[in-house]
């Protein structure tokens, strides 16, 4: 296309040579770097990795050897990961609206989708590498502690998986509510009031004791690091992960990759 | 026929009910500047929003390289943008906003730190969060990150906010040369004299609609006569009118004549009026011209700017 151009275009490079679309894994990879590069980002980062520790440590040297299993320390582990990994997948997102760095982002790669689901996988990935490290902390904790009890290692697959996915959806439900509000501030307090909210709403009125059984986020996703779901219990869990997690990201994702930037 | 680099058809966009951008039409050629000129809020940002695909409009299209913006595989490799220079993520690093950037478009990183240098940002400041940059700093900074790509196409808004006359001086000398390598330069500004010196081609929008175009020789021709009285202005104005010649009150004192200055030099003896000063109007017809032709957009004021827009335009005539 610039070939008329090329008498006058001499001193500019070859230009097909750079007309490569940026891939995936190098858009993933730039937005795990974009978590942790900045000052707020570094810190939310350190101080999930901080109160992991300290989580581990409190279970280990507190209670009776029976709840030092690596089981219970795992369990108790993740938890600061599903109250923190959320905030740090609003972040993800609504960080390139309230910095209005979007402008930059876009203009790069003006397919958004591409960026949206480049955000999603760097989650993900964030989020198996802070599994990763509960699951070694919690298992450096349990030797440590050396409870001596009767399957002090023991944990099946399925509830390895199970806590994967509590502390997986955990994230994704974060980056939804991100993309659906598009602003750090309200989308940080919502996500954890609204749940809160919903919970307190359909524990104190009876008529809608039914209702919270199937989407209150403590109710059905809670036990999910405690035992091997049943048939119904995942019928609860899947639709309470509907509300939470698809319909704000379907929502969110529209709200993405339209609209004005500013 | 060497083909046009940036393509404005009829680019049209309402916002809040107000149609901002009517009807822009525009091409800028390879190895030439393009200076963008009108008052704060007549729709230059707005414009090249969409030109870079941030922005859907409501009518027309536009084209870069001969596509739609959006189509372009990897556009930071061919084309640097800068928009707004406070959209950096304050707490980021200077070097690492760059860096980025760089790994996002498949450019060498290691191009950094050499290009902060060259934007004149040193090792402490590349060092520091955007955060504490001041204004001019962002602007250095936005101006490395549009050059990142090595791209042939420069989009830059308001580029010269904030800088220094020295810097400003810096940065006609970089586009300058940019533009005679064979780039293609894109510039907006509010201040006439910004651009006026290191521009090929002038477009003037006034209320969001294109209101002149052309090379600055074009835009002068016919633009009048700049005289001024040794002592008596007023005595000037009514040899003027006896000749009659139209005369418009220039800011500076004087007048700006619609006709050549051999006839505005006889209307003057005529009235018996000794003149200090007898030429074309060069840049004082161009600033009127652009006061002319913008002053519209004062009738219908924009919401966000007209006073700011007013000052500017005392600015640039005094």
């Amino acid at each position: 296309m610039s070939t008329a151009a090329a008498p006058l275009q001499e001193p500019f490079a070859p230009s097909r040579s750079r007309d490569h679309r940026p891939s995936f894994a190098r858009l993933t990879q730039v937005e795990l770097r974009k978590m942790v590069d900045t000052r707020a980002g570094f810190w939310l980062l350190a101080a999930v990795l901080a109160i992991t520790v300290l989580t581990v440590v409190i279970t280990v040297v507190q209670g009776d050897a029976e709840s030092h299993r690596f089981a219970n320390v795992l369990q108790n582990g993740v938890q600061p990961l599903s109250i923190l990994l959320p905030i740090v997948g609003i972040l993800l997102v609504t960080s390139e609206w309230s910095q209005r760095t979007a402008l930059i982002t876009f203009a790069l790669v003006p397919q958004r989708s591409r960026m949206l689901i480049a955000k999603i996988a760097a989650s993900v990935v964030l989020t198996v590498i802070a599994l990763v490290a509960a699951i070694v902390l919690s298992a450096l904790g349990t030797a440590l502690s050396a409870p001596g009890v009767d399957g002090t290692w023991s944990l099946g697959a399925g509830l390895l998986g199970q806590i994967a996915l509590y502390t997986l959806t955990s994230m994704l439900i974060g980056v939804g509510f991100g993309a659906l509000l598009l602003n750090s501030a309200p989308a940080i307090v919502l996500s954890f009031v609204v749940p809160i909210a919903v919970s307190a709403v359909t524990s104190i009125i009876n008529a809608l004791d039914g209702v919270g059984g199937w989407i209150d986020q403590g109710r059905t996703l809670g036990d999910l690091v405690l035992h091997n779901y049943s048939g119904a219990e995942w019928a609860r869990a899947w639709v309470t992960l509907a509300i939470w997690m698809v319909l704000p990201l379907i929502v969110g994702a529209y709200r993405f990759t339209r609209g004005e930037i500013r | 026929m060497l083909q046009d680099m940036i393509e404005s058809h009829g680019l049209t966009k309402r916002l809040g009910g107000r149609t901002v951008v009517t009807d822009v039409t525009f091409r800028c050629a390879p190895g030439t500047v393009t200076g963008f000129l009108g008052p704060n809020g007549a729709g230059k940002t707005t414009t090249m929003r969409m030109l870079c695909g941030l922005s859907d409009p409501d009518g027309g299209h536009s084209e870069v390289l001969g596509v739609n913006y959006r189509a372009l595989p990897n556009p930071g490799r061919r084309v640097g943008i800068l928009l707004d220079a406070g959209a950096q993520h304050g707490g980021r690093r200077g070097e690492e906003a760059l860096t980025v950037s760089a790994l996002t478009m498949g450019a060498d990183p290691k191009r950094v730190p050499e290009l902060l240098e060259r934007v004149g940002l040193d090792r402490r400041a590349a060092r520091q969060r955007v955060k504490q940059y001041s204004l001019g700093m962002r602007q250095r900074l936005g101006l490395a990150h549009a050059l990142l790509g090595d791209p042939e196409i420069l989009i830059l808004d308001e580029p010269a906010n904030g800088l220094d006359p020295e810097g400003m001086r810096w940065m006609r000398e970089l586009l300058r040369d940019f533009a005679d390598r064979g780039g293609t330069v894109l510039l907006s500004s509010h201040l006439l004299h910004e651009v006026e010196a290191v521009a090929d081609q002038l477009l003037i929008i006034g209320a969001g609609k294109i209101v002149a175009a052309g090379t600055r020789e074009e835009l002068l021709a016919g633009a009048g006569t700049l005289v001024r009285a040794a002592d008596d202005d007023a005595a000037l104005g009514t040899a003027m009118s006896a000749a009659g010649l139209a005369a418009r009150p220039h800011a500076d004192g004087g007048y700006i004549v619609d006709a050549e200055p051999e006839d505005v030099g006889r209307a003057a003896q005529a009235g018996g009026v000794a003149l200090a000063r007898l030429g074309p109007s060069e840049s004082a017809g161009l600033e009127q011209l652009f006061f002319d032709l913008t002053s519209g957009a004062a009738d219908t004021p924009a919401p966000d700017a007209p006073p700011a827009a007013a000052a500017d335009l005392q600015e640039i005539t005094r």
